[in-house]
């Protein structure tokens, strides 16, 4: 056991002493070019990736085991036989009460949501310039959007927890209207439960995101990000708010298309 | 403990090589100069090696609380007719009239399986050996973020402490099993432990999830960006590779989890019916119209077969370098190791439904999945074989931890085989939840997971408390397992074939299985016994803290860089610069080098005696 390592360990005045070697991943650098704190966030949304992947299988295998509607598009009503058409569920447009525009609310949301990805593209690029006065204003229009689609969602629910007009006849009689987590006059119960609990997670993600955006754009306005000399928190969290938008894009696919 | 962390000035003063500097590192150096108080070091410590024996001690107190519940039930099993009204001062109301309720029965299996797969294999083995190798083997002066690392161990301790009040609840613990297959575990009208225990068990196990997220990215990241200089993937010691890919398994596989614990939050608390359909319950039905009980089978086990070689692969890990310091020889098949580590990775994700071969599922889509599971025993054979040839020939030191390297891989062989028969969808109906299974796991993942971590615990104490364990007690402590394992569970192949269906209160009703009355027993008295062998290992490990004999700084002559670091390590590790590394971890027994083992800093130009050609090529 005594046999100690001082007569291999390196000799420390040794000038002729070789270099290890230093190829792109063989230590003492970063293979990907990438700092520690923007390789967690990756590896996070990836992660995050699989619960919302769970999600959308569930919904898949649930959306599977329930008959579709077979008929006229004209004649379809809503019953819990079959699964919904979803260009007749959503089809409101706050201001235009009474008026069919399938799927119209859904896609200007949906397009915000796209246009608040595009500033913060450039929140993040004004960050790489160190402007400033740009990340500020990049950052506040990405919230303005982030916002907006909030409150088009909460719009979204409300209108789908009251109720279109014509409700779904109960077996005593009642009629019923709107939907709640045990039962909703669209389609089967799980039609509810899914488009609540799915669009709710996605919701909350979008909201996390803003409230991430509202404190780095008071870091910015404080100059906490110039005094470090470089806006990377933006970038990551421009990371998150792509990957919401990524999402919401299936989400969207799932929920209003397919 | 960490006060002696020179500045960069110093460090780079003390080797004529310039140390890559990353942000990091710059904020550690300036950090610890001052003294810290004992809450900063030893409880809310950003030290990996103080985490480390944090998730240690945490998961040595689970461990003694899952065997304690075995023994329980084991007593049950062993002796149905026997009254436990001695038991009355410490389970209370759960023995009734001198028998064991039968609920509670369930609630004991159930908080088992969960405590020993998610609390000691999971959070206790690699959290501890993720956290105290990665750093010190790659050369690094601590995870990439500290603070992560230190919420991750506060998340596991919340989450532990959520689950042990659990216990003591008046309805008691979870009782639907560790699977907590719906509608038993949704309706708390079903059972009393599917009530407010399973929501505390769901609520636990959601923040024991957001532990190993953080711990997870931390370590995957440590790995890529804080290597140290010539630290190339192909120098890793194979212990890395294993932590690197089990992170990788948990931060995909456990989402899953997430989102069907998530799910099934709702269907308890707000009324959704995701995995409810056609149910009645008492006469009365419910409700619930739509679900499906067999979808959340599928997102169960999504996480549920990626956690079993979460919880092996550290320990194979381990054992394959632990095989290879104490055999005396390279690791045979370096690279093999690191395929058939990626394959086993790569084929965890495609076949958790042969856990499901009975839900009903398509006999096409189940050969599939037959054919898949079956796979897998290729990258295992390879490993097996592997570790056989490391010990071949070797000049083996039978050291306490090399003991339960051996004994590892032997339980994997004998719990292996009999995964083959499983795999099989034909013979996997015949056996399904019956005490085959059980015996199949616990050997296979449960006992070899242990007897890694036993390893693990022996090999690296030295390093972690700067003193070593007591060889004799160390001795005792392995046969008694070893032996106690085989005399568990070898046993219980034979009830199991027989048809003895799992998580039964009694089997004394069916005539059937009366004839295996002494048969369980026996396992009984093996359990019981193997569980009382264990406070022998704690009483060795916490005496030797204090009073074990003092160690050296390389007592296993091992190559791995965490032996270049005093005897105990203070925070940043390397109190000078951080070594430079030249050669693979296993360069043992060289031929022509001056002694059996040659460091990984050691660069070429010092061992000319035992240079391979194209090394000396290297050196000049």
């Amino acid at each position: 056991m005594s046999t100690s390592s001082s007569t291999l360990a390196p000799t420390t005045n040794s000038v002729e002493l070789e270099q290890p070697r230093s190829g792109t991943w063989d230590g003492g650098n970063e293979p990907f070019k990438a700092s520690y704190g923007k390789l967690m966030m990756w590896f996070f949304l990836l992660s995050d990736a699989f619960t919302f992947a769970a999600f959308l299988t569930t919904y898949g295998m649930i959306r599977h085991r329930n008959p579709v509607y077979v008929g006229d598009v004209e004649n379809f009503e809503f019953s819990t036989a079959y699964w919904p058409i979803p260009e007749k569920v959503f089809n409101a447009f706050p201001g235009f009460h009474g008026v069919d525009l399938p799927l119209a609310f859904v896609a200007l949301m949906t397009m915000i949501l796209i246009f608040s990805s595009v500033t913060m593209v450039l929140a993040v690029e004004a960050g790489h310039r160190m402007d400033k006065n740009d990340v500020q204003k990049w950052l506040l229009w990405t919230i303005l959007f982030g916002a907006t689609f909030l409150g088009s969602q909460a719009w979204e629910w409300s209108h789908f927890i009251s109720g279109h007009e014509e409700g779904t006849l109960l077996s005593d009689g009642t009629m019923f209207h709107g939907a709640n987590l045990t039962m909703n006059q669209y389609g089967p119960v799980l039609f509810g439960d899914l488009f609540f609990f799915i669009t709710g997670f996605h919701g909350t993600h979008v909201f996390s995101g803003v409230c991430l955006l509202v404190w780095a754009f008071i870091a910015t306005t404080n100059g906490t990000f110039e005094k470090r000399g470089h806006y990377e928190m933006v970038e990551k969290i421009g990371l998150y708010w792509h990957f919401v938008d990524l999402v919401w894009v299936f989400v969207f696919t799932f929920f209003y298309l397919v | 403990m960490a006060a002696n962390i020179p500045t960069n000035a110093q460090a780079q003063g003390g080797i004529g090589v310039s140390v890559p500097h990353t942000e990091h590192e710059d904020h550690l150096h300036n950090d610890e100069h001052h003294e810290q108080s004992f809450i900063s070091k030893y409880v809310f410590s950003t030290d990996h090696k103080v985490i480390a024996k944090q998730f240690l001690i945490t998961g040595i107190f689970w461990a003694i609380l899952g065997g304690t519940l075995s023994s329980l039930f084991r007593l049950q099993l062993g002796w149905p007719e026997a009254t436990l009204e001695w038991l009355t001062p410490v389970l209370g109301k759960w023995v009734e009239a001198g028998k064991l309720n039968p609920e509670f029965y369930l609630a004991l299996v159930t908080m088992h399986g969960t405590i020993m797969v998610f609390f000691v294999l999971t959070a206790g083995l690699s959290g501890t050996f993720s956290n105290f190798l990665i750093p010190l083997q790659i050369g690094a002066r601590d995870m990439a973020s500290g603070f992560m690392n230190m919420l991750s161990y506060w998340f596991f301790f919340i989450s532990s402490v959520i689950m042990f009040s659990s216990l003591f609840i008046e309805t008691g613990p979870a009782a639907a099993g560790w699977t907590i297959y719906p509608p038993l575990s949704a309706l708390p009208q079903a059972i009393p432990g599917s009530g407010a225990g399973m929501t505390l068990w769901l609520v636990s196990m959601a923040l024991f999830i957001v532990s190993q997220l953080l711990g997870g990215v931390n370590y995957i990241t440590t790995i890529i960006n804080l290597r140290t200089r010539g630290m190339s993937m192909s120098k890793l010691p194979l212990t890395i590779w294993s932590f690197f890919l089990t992170a990788v398994l948990g931060l995909l596989a456990f989402p899953v989890l997430f989102s069907a614990a998530l799910l099934l939050i709702f269907d308890r608390s707000f009324g959704t019916s995701f995995f409810l359909s056609d149910i009645y319950i008492a006469g009365q039905a419910l409700p619930n119209t739509g679900g499906s009980p067999i979808l959340f089978q599928h997102l169960f086990w999504f996480l549920g077969h990626p956690e079993v070689y979460i919880v092996i692969m550290p320990a194979m890990g381990m054992v394959s370098e632990i095989m290879a310091t104490n055999a005396r020889k390279p690791i045979f098949g370096y690279r093999a190791m690191i395929g058939s580590l990626l394959g086993i990775s790569l084929l965890s994700f495609v076949v958790w439904a042969h856990h499901m071969f009975v839900t009903g599922m398509n006999p096409f889509l189940g050969s599939v999945f037959m054919f898949l599971t079956l796979i897998i025993a290729v990258p295992s054979a390879v490993k097996t074989f592997n570790w056989l040839a490391t010990l071949w020939r070797g000049n083996i030191r039978f050291t306490t931890a090399m003991l339960f390297s051996i004994g590892f891989v032997s339980l994997f062989v004998s719990g292996g085989l009999t995964g083959i028969v499983l795999g099989n969808a034909a013979l996997d109906i015949q056996v399904h939840n019956t005490y085959f299974v059980v015996a199949h796991f616990h050997l296979v993942m449960g006992s070899s997971a242990f007897f890694g971590l036993f390893a693990g615990v022996y090999h690296w104490f030295p390093k972690m408390f700067g003193r070593m364990m007591d060889e004799k007690l160390g001795y005792i402590h392995f046969w008694l397992t070893f032996l106690g394992v085989y005399l568990v569970f070898l046993p219980m192949h034979y009830v199991g074939i027989a048809g003895f269906p799992r998580r039964y209160y009694s089997w004394t009703g069916f005539d059937t299985f009366s004839q295996f009355a002494d048969l369980n027993k026996f396992i009984s008295v093996a359990a019981i016994l193997a569980f009382f062998a264990q406070f022998i290992f704690i009483f060795n490990f916490f005496y030797s803290i204090f009073r074990g004999r003092r160690a050296t700084e390389n007592p296993w002559q091992s190559n791995t860089l965490e032996w270049t670091t005093p005897v105990v390590p203070g925070h940043g590790n390397w109190p000078g610069a951080i070594p430079a590394v030249y050669r693979w971890p296993y360069d043992y027994s060289k031929p022509g080098a001056e002694t059996d083992f040659i460091p990984q800093n050691v660069p070429f130009s010092q061992t000319q005696s035992s240079n391979m050609p194209y090394e000396r090529e290297m050196a000049d």
